[in-house]
């Protein structure tokens, strides 16, 4: 945004030659005065017409100030070395007043202070021998509380934010590992007991693909999102310092900025503005944190999509909220805090779904070791039972439930009632990862097909399975095999054997004849028995399974790596399928095929693109390819020419309409109007 | 009703001016624009919009700013260092006083209008004091180096702030000193390029906004001299910007053309902080837009590509209507254009000269939609220089075709103009009679045997033309109860007999001019009259308003027509009250004596008030359904209105006989060829 070096400097004040300010100047909000400290004792007071400090208000203290805190309604609050704690007022009645040492050898290595209501609280964290403390102070009641931080091998917390929502302060610590943990200090405390453990919760990890970011300090945006400063480390890389911000929601980074000046390794953050040194400057950056949504978070949130459009529930994301109002709802007591942390280790059990469908999951229970038709019959009744809000959820346990009594049980495989289900409802693969997994399993390409053309999120794993899988199938097991053939019907002929059916070709400007013979004659037949495309490379339910393929979603760069496994000769196949089908759509003007679901000239001209990316070399060198290579090349090639031609056609037409408008503007003209 | 032959003339070559400023009256709902020909114009947003004032523009005196003061005072300053009171009556400088600082770039009233403060080439910034007749000098302020290009007044009028080259100060007008210096500049050291500021606002909390040459919109804190924000709009220069009156929106103008809006928004619902963030970008122009005004209920912006843009701020209606459309104004709400209909001659004015054409002709007849070949093509006979640094005002031909006369500020001229064969030889009345000047208006006789010279304070002057060349006053027509206003436009009888002169007023009377006394007043509507004429055969008055209502009036009958009174009865249909654009010429046909012919910018229509007035459920631009439905079906749709649209934007119409008309295009995109080259801008695909 802006650096502040840009900027005039409206005041300036120093302290004399050998003393030293030892803590943050701050401001009294109240009075508008600054308050210092030199020289650990020594507190100044000045407002904004004082020129010399030397000349301004004094008091000098019994005790050690670690820092002093400035709370927008409450005043300064003091904060000594021994973990006193006092407000200004109180303390500048008796300068000299005595202040109590709590800590006794902890050292005190991060305080902040919140209004909690009208009342001022002190969170303070102390560390000794490798053990970390935090102390709760509520000033008003002054009552002191003491936790323990639950340990963790082999890291250390090296810096801490904290912010108080629902009265529960929010404790965050980066440690040495580079995770950020979450702390939950509660502030309703009643029981005078002993020492407390607070356990810690692992928020989010601060790595990303291979490069770890050396955190050094951070602050929370909003509930989603927070900033961390510190040095990016990719492998045998120098680090490189950056400000970035991460979703804690998707544990992704949002973004980055590099700082290539270096920075002091402090962060502030006001009014949505981040203050930072970069270099000598200090640096103000404005940010602004969106709803976070998983498209944003993966970037591929729409314009003007709202970003509650998924009608999906990933049960991994229901965290944070829940959590919070359960918390709440309890009433106090380390023992019912207990249960809420173990209920949320517990939530990637299948069994235990959370409390809105805590009746469908008991019935599941329930049903769990019971014959075939009862369980289907119950499973039904459950279904008609969901109402339509746990709709999405309660399938998903469902289906859940199958797949598990599968696995338990492997002669429990419902294979038409899974269909059933997939067929009616709205699934999404995230509410039943392991559905597919078991219908590749159990070659069930029906069920297969069906998810690929209804699921909106398939993983390019299992997308790439299930391309493996349907090209490798025994073409006699499918011809057995009830399949949706709607999205071939139109284009191949289901008895393939009958040469009969020789539709007539419009070749779209494409003639063979007028390719020159550098092919020798064989390699002209060949490409254009191809390009008349009278034989489709594959049967017509292998077809309809490769358009369920090609019409799912996928994003190139995660499938590439798997397509890369394709064995060759079903690489080819695939391409030879790929091929037949361009060469069909562009035997019509309008490049579509006809029929349901089937695939557009531009999901087959991706797939043919990646296909070549992935296994280039491996079809250059097959000789079975060669062939059919040369000839796709032929009518790629005449198909580039044809849309040349179409280009300069297009320039006349232009150049034609242009006259026509030309013709317009003629400076006098005599003409003739009826007015009726 | 039949066919006409329809002579469509394209050449006339006028180029409106660009816009250079404005300044916006709240009270009364006037816009005062002055164009980079030195022209001023009014606007009475009350009147829908119309150019009720034009005071015509001259070589010397550029206009830079514009401001009201001193309530309804207008005052200008440009490039040749006066400053300038406009008479808005006389519609005239009323006087001048030479601000002695060199060329004045800019100018600034004061909150309440007491005081003008104007910034000049040298670097001073001079306070004058608006006294009952004209300004007086006060003081100079601080002076510092570099022109002063833009000013603004805190609106407690205690401190100006100026903006000049990479700098802008603030001033304490009570002490005269420098009280704050900001380098706009002052980071962006890489950058050797100046950085003019275009554009100042001094807001009541201390918050000063720019718009520098560098395309950013900057706010400071006029107090610390610290930056507070700064938004980049444009890659080339943000040019000018206005702040509401109430300071939570301002749009700001470019150079590309593109205007944009900033609205002070709180930063979350219901938070305190309120933050200044671009909401609306527009892209109505294709030029720098020098000026913008932001009135309470309208985006206003003016473009030197002679665009005036209204675009009204009411983001909560949904619905489309007349209210919130968007009003776009490129030429004048006047006739710039002539006709001789006996001679079949056009006369064009331009602003320092006049082109005579005569019309060519055909043999052939034709079906509708078909062009005839022309068997002679147009001439362009004369053209007439004036000479000197005045525009002319006004210009007319008489109907035979052998008097041109026209006007600038100071002079009238007559001239005799004689075609024989292909010799033309334009001959100067060298004797006019001493008259007081300017003209507003002129207008012949339709025997062209008198000319009619429409004056100040609401009289008309009547000069006799005599053969061979000469001409003498008859008489000066007043108004019984006396105007300070000028009469602005004039409609004469066809029999000699009557005279009826609008003013600035709006009143409209009616002269005999066989007595040469006054006859009646047309009772007072309270809109601004845009055209009127008197019926050939039975001497009704018809008068066009702003606000497209449409009357007539029976001169000998001193009263409203009964159809004039069935059309307020039954009202206009709102398709034909809903035009953006004023009639501006109306004309007769004497073969059908039921018909009169109107036309504004984008239609010309002929009215026929033997035919039932159209109701609102049914289509106004019927003339294509009629066509397509069969003779006999035709009759049931007929209605009064038979309007076409086929000839746009159309500056003039007229009837050259009962089957002939003429009309004169000016196709838009004709001019913007003949404007400047705008800023290029890389758009995608080219």
């Amino acid at each position: 945004l802006f650096q502040v070096s840009d900027q005039k400097p409206l005041g300036c004040w120093s302290v004399k030659h050998g003393q030293v300010l030892t803590c943050p100047v701050v401001c009294n909000f109240e009075t508008h005065e600054y308050i210092a400290v030199h020289d650990d004792k020594v507190l100044r007071i000045w407002k904004n017409e004082d020129i010399n400090l030397d000349k301004v208000f004094k008091a000098t203290l019994s005790a050690e100030v670690h820092r002093i805190h400035s709370l927008p309604n409450g005043g300064p609050v003091v904060l000594f070395r021994g973990g006193g704690v006092r407000t200004l007022d109180v303390l500048l009645e008796a300068p000299q007043q005595e202040i109590e040492n709590i800590i006794s050898d902890e050292v005190i290595k991060w305080s902040e202070a919140f209004m909690e209501g009208k009342q001022p609280v002190l969170i303070f964290t102390t560390e000794k021998d490798g053990d970390f403390f935090v102390y709760v102070q509520k000033l008003k009641t002054n009552t002191l509380h003491k936790y323990k931080l639950e340990q963790q091998e082999l890291s250390k917390p090296m810096s801490f934010t904290a912010y108080i929502k629902n009265r529960i302060i929010t404790l965050l610590c980066l440690c040495s590992n580079d995770c950020v943990y979450k702390v939950l200090v509660p502030l309703q405390q009643n029981t005078e007991e002993e020492e407390q453990i607070l356990p810690k919760s692992l928020l989010l990890n601060l790595s990303v693909s291979g490069s770890v970011l050396k955190g050094t300090s951070f602050v929370v945006l909003d509930k989603d999102h927070i900033a961390v400063l510190g040095g990016l480390t990719a492998s045998n890389e120098e680090p490189k310092e950056c400000l970035t911000i991460w979703n804690t929601k998707f544990q992704t980074l949002q973004t980055s900025k590099e700082l290539p000046l270096g920075t002091s390794g402090q962060l502030w953050c006001y009014e949505e503005k981040f203050f930072f040194t970069h270099g000598k400057v200090l640096t103000v950056i404005m940010y602004k944190c969106e709803t976070s949504s998983l498209a944003a978070a993966v970037g591929k949130l729409k314009d003007g999509q709202t970003p509650d459009v998924s009608a999906f529930v990933n049960w991994n994301t229901l965290g944070y909220e829940e959590l919070a109002d359960s918390f709440q709802s309890q009433q106090s007591g380390a023992l019912k805090y207990e249960s809420t942390m173990a209920l949320r280790s517990e939530r990637n059990a299948v069994a235990s779904v959370q409390p809105d469908d805590l009746s469908v999951g008991k019935l599941l229970l329930n049903l769990k070791d019971v014959p075939r038709r009862i369980f289907e019959d119950g499973i039904r009744q459950l279904m008609s039972q969901a109402q339509t809000l746990e709709l999405q959820a309660s399938i998903g346990s469902v289906v859940t439930a199958l797949t598990n009594r599968y696995k338990a049980n492997s002669n429990h495989y419902h294979r038409t009632f899974m269909l059933e289900i997939v067929q009616t409802y709205d699934l999404s693969y995230s509410l039943c990862p392991d559905l597919m997994a078991v219908a590749l399993e159990r070659k069930d390409v029906h069920l297969l097909q069906t998810c690929l053309l209804r699921f909106p999120d398939i993983p390019e794993e299992m997308t790439y399975a299930c391309l493996e899988m349907f090209l490798s199938i025994d073409e006699d097991y499918l011809k057995y095999t009830d399949l949706d053939l709607d999205s071939v019907i139109c284009y191949i002929d289901i008895e393939s054997n009958n040469k009969e059916v020789k539709t007539e070709i419009v070749e779209n400007g494409f003639s063979t004849e007028q390719e020159e013979g550098t092919w020798d004659t064989q390699l002209t037949e060949e490409s254009s028995l191809t390009s008349d495309g009278e034989l489709c490379p594959v049967g017509a339910q292998r077809a309809a399974l490769l358009n369920a393929v090609l019409c799912s979603a996928y994003s190139e760069a995660f499938l590439l790596p798997h397509l890369k496994n394709l064995p060759a000769k079903q690489a080819v196949l695939f391409l030879r399928y790929l091929f037949y089908l361009y060469v069909k759509c562009s035997e019509k003007i309008n490049t579509t095929l006809p029929g349901m679901s089937s695939p557009t000239i531009s999901q087959i001209m991706d797939w043919m693109c990646i296909l070549l990316d992935a296994h280039f070399t491996v079809i250059v060198m097959l000789p079975e390819a060669k062939l059919f290579l040369s000839s796709m090349h032929k009518f790629v090639r005449a198909q580039v020419r044809f849309y040349s031609e179409l280009n300069k056609i297009e320039g006349s037409l232009q150049e034609l309409q242009r006259l026509h408008h030309q013709k317009d503007p003629q400076t006098y003209s005599i003409e003739v109007l009826e007015i009726i | 009703m039949g066919e006409f032959e329809v002579h469509r003339v394209r050449f006339f070559g006028l180029v409106p001016a660009g816009v250079r400023c404005l300044a916006y009256l709240s009270r009364g709902g006037r816009l005062a624009l002055a164009r980079t020909d030195g022209a001023v114009e009014i606007y009475n947003f009350g009147a829908n919009y119309f150019q009720e004032k034009v005071i015509p523009g001259h070589e010397t005196r550029s206009v830079e700013a514009l401001c009201w003061a001193a309530g309804d005072r207008l005052f200008g300053a440009g490039l040749s260092g006066d400053i300038t009171e406009y008479d808005l009556a006389r519609l005239c400088v009323a006087h001048s006083v030479d601000g002695c600082g060199g060329p004045i770039w800019s100018m600034a009233a004061n909150g309440s209008g007491t005081q003008l403060a104007i910034g000049c080439e040298d670097g001073s910034i001079k306070l004058f004091q608006v006294v009952p007749d004209g300004i007086q000098f006060e003081r100079n302020l601080d002076r510092r180096k570099g022109r002063i290009l833009c000013l603004s007044w805190h609106p407690s009028g205690s401190h100006i702030a100026a903006g000049s080259i990479d700098i802008l100060r603030v001033f304490d007008v009570s002490s005269g000193l420098t009280v704050q210096t900001i380098m706009v500049n002052y980071h962006v050291q890489k950058v050797k390029r100046e950085c003019i500021v275009w554009s100042i606002a001094f807001l009541s909390s201390g918050t000063i906004i720019t718009s520098d040459s560098f395309g950013r919109v900057q706010f400071w804190d006029w107090e610390q001299g610290t930056l507070q924000d700064s938004h980049t709009v444009s890659t080339s220069a943000a040019l000018s910007l206005a702040v509401s009156e109430n300071e939570d929106s301002m749009i700001v103008g470019t150079s590309t053309g593109a205007t944009y809006q900033f609205q002070l928004l709180p930063v979350k619902m219901d938070s305190q902080e309120k933050r200044w963030v671009r909401t609306k970008p527009f892209q109505y122009h294709t030029h720098d837009v020098r000026a913008v005004v932001h009135s309470s209920t309208a985006l206003i912006s003016g473009g030197l590509d002679a665009q005036l843009v209204i675009r009204p701020l009411m983001e909560k209606i949904n619905k489309k209507s007349y209210d919130v459309a968007l009003r776009k104004f490129t030429f004048p709400h006047r006739r710039l254009v002539s006709c001789a209909r006996k001679a079949r001659l056009l006369l064009f004015q331009f602003s320092q000269h006049l082109e005579l054409w005569r019309l060519g002709s055909t043999e052939e007849t034709g079906k509708d939609g078909e062009v005839l070949p022309l068997s002679r093509m147009p001439e362009h006979l004369v053209q007439l220089k004036s000479k000197g640094p005045e525009h002319i005002c006004c210009s007319c031909v008489s109907p035979c075709g052998s008097w041109v006369a026209y006007s600038t500020a100071s002079r009238f001229h007559l001239c005799r103009v004689q075609c024989e064969g292909n010799s033309i030889s334009v001959k100067k009345v060298p004797k006019v009679p001493k008259l007081l000047l300017p003209a507003y208006q002129l207008q012949f006789s339709s025997d062209s045997h008198r000319l009619f010279i429409a004056s100040a304070r609401g009289s008309v002057h009547v000069l006799q033309l005599l053969e061979p060349g000469d001409c003498k006053h008859l008489h000066t027509l007043q108004p019984p109860s006396g105007s300070s206003e000028a009469v602005y436009l004039l409609a004469s009888s066809t029999d000699g007999l009557w005279l009826a002169a609008v003013g600035g007023d709006w009143a409209i009377h009616v002269y005999n001019l066989k007595f040469f006394k006054y006859h009646c007043t047309v009772p007072m509507y309270n809109c601004a009259v845009t055209a009127l004429a008197i019926h050939p055969l039975i001497n009704t008055l018809v008068i066009a308003y702003s606000d497209q209502q449409l009357f007539e009036f029976s001169i000998l009958k001193k009263k409203y027509t009964s159809w004039s009174r069935m059309v307020q009865h039954c009202g206009l249909h709102k398709s034909w009250l809903e035009r953006d654009t004023p009639i501006t010429h109306i004309t007769f046909n004497p073969k059908k004596p039921s018909h009169i012919l109107l036309h504004d910018l984008y239609m010309f229509c002929v009215l026929d008030k033997s035919l039932p007035l159209p109701k609102n459920s049914t289509l106004l631009m019927n003339q294509n359904t009629l066509k397509q439905l069969p003779e006999t079906a035709r009759k049931q749709e007929l209605h009064a209105f038979k309007i076409c649209k086929k000839f746009q934007p159309l500056l003039f119409v007229d009837l050259l006989d009962e089957k002939c008309l003429v009309v004169v295009e000016r196709p838009i995109m004709d001019f913007k060829t003949q404007l400047p080259l705008p800023i290029q801008q890389k758009k995608f695909g080219t």
